[in-house]
């Protein structure tokens, strides 16, 4: 198993959220000191930098219009940290490429950071949340198929190395296709996409990319991998899904005793507490499918992800929920180990170890607990060629 | 159903007398409404629901209102109808327009009710309320004279009316996204408009406010404004009396 640590880059110091309708979209960024914001980079920088000293791998994010992650050009970080740091995979998860005009841009984008960071790119593709698509102007409606057309176009910009090709789509279009530099990792970086849905696992699982899922606890994560794994098959790829094509996003604080997990994970929980968004921009039309629009009508919302706690999260919610891992190296390796069992394996986890007031000297130590007490027996207990599928997992 | 190339346009006709093409708006077309009885005594009403409304298909090539009027032509070709009279109301109104600036000769009279598609006013204010990023009760209040009217009690509609509802909505959002509620083109098409034009808004309506429309309007070279009493945005729904009566009283001018 590969762990990778990730912090959204948020900026909590905020009002009351009584005093705020939505912390994304339409917060005023006068709320915003960008002297508290320049330290809050070097510290989460720091971190990354703390994790890869550690052994653990670097993940990113990028959102927009928000303060839950002021991080709008993940690129710009992703070099940054290409530079800061020398042996670490950087993943950047991702690009919302079916917010973004360019491709081609994006192509550029990604195969300079993997020559700066000489082969050190995994490069994600995420669709976005409901809440990307008004800073982007992005049109909510055909959002999966935009994604799909602009991931292909990327991908040939990458594997084309003999002058120019073109590439004209039903939302792309490039006539002339021949970026400098090329990646680095031949013949390209390794690509992941995010999704919480079935549907979309399918499709990811079909291409063979890598699935992330954030947040989807005992109770999505199931049917989501089973989605990828359906998706493999039917795609003709040979063999069982290994393990390492599967990662799993969750909460995760590590202390030495169980009060100081606790008071970490406390902590932790700004995720899920500090998101207060108005309903009107949870859900743009054409976002979700007409028959999943027709459910909520009904008062039958899908659970998953940010859902899975109903506007009560808790500590011990989380832990039963499966969105987070917490306390003692004993215990979350035990948390983690019966997760894994329950979704029939996954390879690589993605540790959401800052949020909110989870200060610098806390983030390390959950780090380093992690890293050093929990991280290596995840390595040999779950190796990352293992086969997943449930009833894999469960015969062996 | 009726089979334009690759669409199935739902179509809805009631009446006789001189054909009148009605475009709906966002919410799709209801043959039980009121006013649609109304024009029914005088005209032989023809309501197609728009491609991505009601029970029409929608292909995935289409995205604009533009889109949408070269369907209607062709179903006026379809249906022998040389001239008509048009009404649109809201993205009807900007299909309308778009429509009537391709065929001027064939569109005899036109009205256009609370309608978009062109951008008039300054370019860091929109001219129309993100009708997408706002609080239900606010949307009520600017679509409707009285609020209470847009409360929908969605236990009381079929799954098959909800799953309309839903995909209306969606088709809508893909259709005026972006650039949100016009056509930068339209504008300056408009003076091919040489028919006489009846632009009407609800008193009330606050999406499509009366300057945009007086705006609007100088862009028609036979443009005139009325205004109705008592409704929003879709005073077809408020006041159908007057509604119909505005409309009869313009059609029958010059006869």
């Amino acid at each position: 198993m590969r762990a990778w640590h990730f912090s959204e880059n948020a900026y909590p110091f905020l009002p009351p959220a009584e005093d705020y309708p939505s912390i994304r979209v339409t917060l005023p960024n006068r709320l915003y000191d960008p002297k508290k914001g320049a330290a809050l980079y070097d510290r989460f920088l720091e971190e990354w930098q703390i994790a890869e000293e550690e052994g653990v791998n670097i993940m990113l994010n990028e959102h927009h219009q928000t303060a839950t992650c002021v991080d709008p050009a993940a690129p710009l970080v992703l070099a940054a940290l290409a530079r800061l740091t020398h042996k670490a995979r950087l993943l950047i998860l991702g690009n919302p490429i079916a917010n973004r005009r360019q491709p081609l841009r994006i192509a550029e984008e990604m195969a300079l950071i993997d020559v700066l960071s000489k082969g050190r790119l995994e490069a994600g593709f995420v669709r976005g949340v409901p809440t990307e698509i008004l800073p982007a102007n992005s049109n909510p409606v055909r959002m999966n198929e935009r994604h799909w057309e602009a991931l292909d176009m990327i991908v040939q910009a990458w594997t084309s190395n003999d002058g120019p090709t073109s590439f004209e789509g039903r939302f792309f279009h490039h006539r002339n296709i021949n970026i400098w530099p090329r990646p680095y990792q031949s013949p390209h970086p390794p690509i992941w996409v995010s999704t919480t849905s079935a549907s979309g696992a399918a499709q990811v699982g079909a291409h063979g990319y890598i699935q992330a899922t954030f947040l989807t606890g005992f109770k999505g994560t199931p049917g989501i991998y089973d989605s990828y794994r359906k998706g493999w098959r039917e795609a003709g790829r040979a063999g069982e899904v290994p393990v390492n094509r599967l990662a799993y996003a969750a909460m995760v604080y590590v202390a030495d005793s169980e009060a100081k997990a606790r008071a970490g994970a406390e902590k932790l929980l700004w995720y899920i507490t500090a998101n207060k968004v108005s309903p009107w921009f949870r859900n743009p039309p054409g976002y979700s499918p007409v028959a999943a629009n027709v459910q909520m009508m009904l008062g039958d919302a899908a659970g998953g992800g940010f859902g899975n706690f109903g506007g009560n999260a808790s500590v011990d919610a989380a832990l039963a929920n499966g969105t987070m891992f917490c306390g003692t190296p004993d215990r979350v390796f035990e948390q983690i180990k019966k997760f894994y069992h329950h979704v029939g394996g996954f390879g690589n986890l993605l540790l959401m170890g800052q949020a909110g007031f989870l200060d610098h000297e806390e983030t390390v130590a959950g780090i380093r607990a992690f890293a050093r007490d929990v991280y290596p027996r995840l390595q040999e207990e779950f190796p990352d060629d293992a086969r997943s599928g449930r009833d894999v997992a469960a015969a062996e | 159903m009726l089979r334009l190339g690759e669409i199935e346009l739902e179509l809805h006709e009631a009446g006789d007398g001189p054909p009148l093409l009605f475009l709906h708006s966002g919410g799709g077309f209801e043959p039980e409404d009121a006013f649609v009885a109304m024009l029914a005594r005088r005209y032989r009403v023809i309501a197609p629901s728009h491609p991505g409304f009601g029970h029409s298909s929608l292909p995935d090539w289409m995205d604009s209102i533009d889109d949408i009027a070269h369907v209607h032509l062709e179903l006026m070709d379809r249906l022998g109808l040389r001239r008509v009279k048009m009404i649109g109301c809201s993205i009807g109104g900007w299909i309308a327009a778009e429509l009537a600036t391709k065929t001027p000769d064939r569109i005899e009279k036109l009205v256009l009710v609370g309608p978009e598609g062109v951008k008039t006013g300054r370019r860091d204010q929109l001219d129309i309320p993100d009708i997408f990023a706002l609080p239900q009760e606010e949307m009520a209040r600017l679509r409707f004279h009285d609020p209470a009217k847009a409360k929908i009690d969605l236990a009381k509609l079929s799954p098959e009316q909800l799953r309309i509802m839903a995909r209306n909505n969606e088709s809508l959002a893909l259709l005026v996204w972006e650039p949100y509620m016009h056509n930068p083109k339209l504008a300056h098409r408009l003076h091919r408009l040489t028919m006489p034009v009846l632009m009407m808004r609800g008193a009330s309506d606050g999406l499509v406010s009366a300057e945009y429309l007086a705006r609007y309007a100088k862009l028609v070279p036979q443009a005139r404004i009325e205004t109705i009493e008592a409704a929003g945005h879709l005073p077809q729904l408020e006041q159908p009396e007057a509604f119909v009566q505005k409309i009869v009283a313009f059609f029958n001018e010059g006869v």
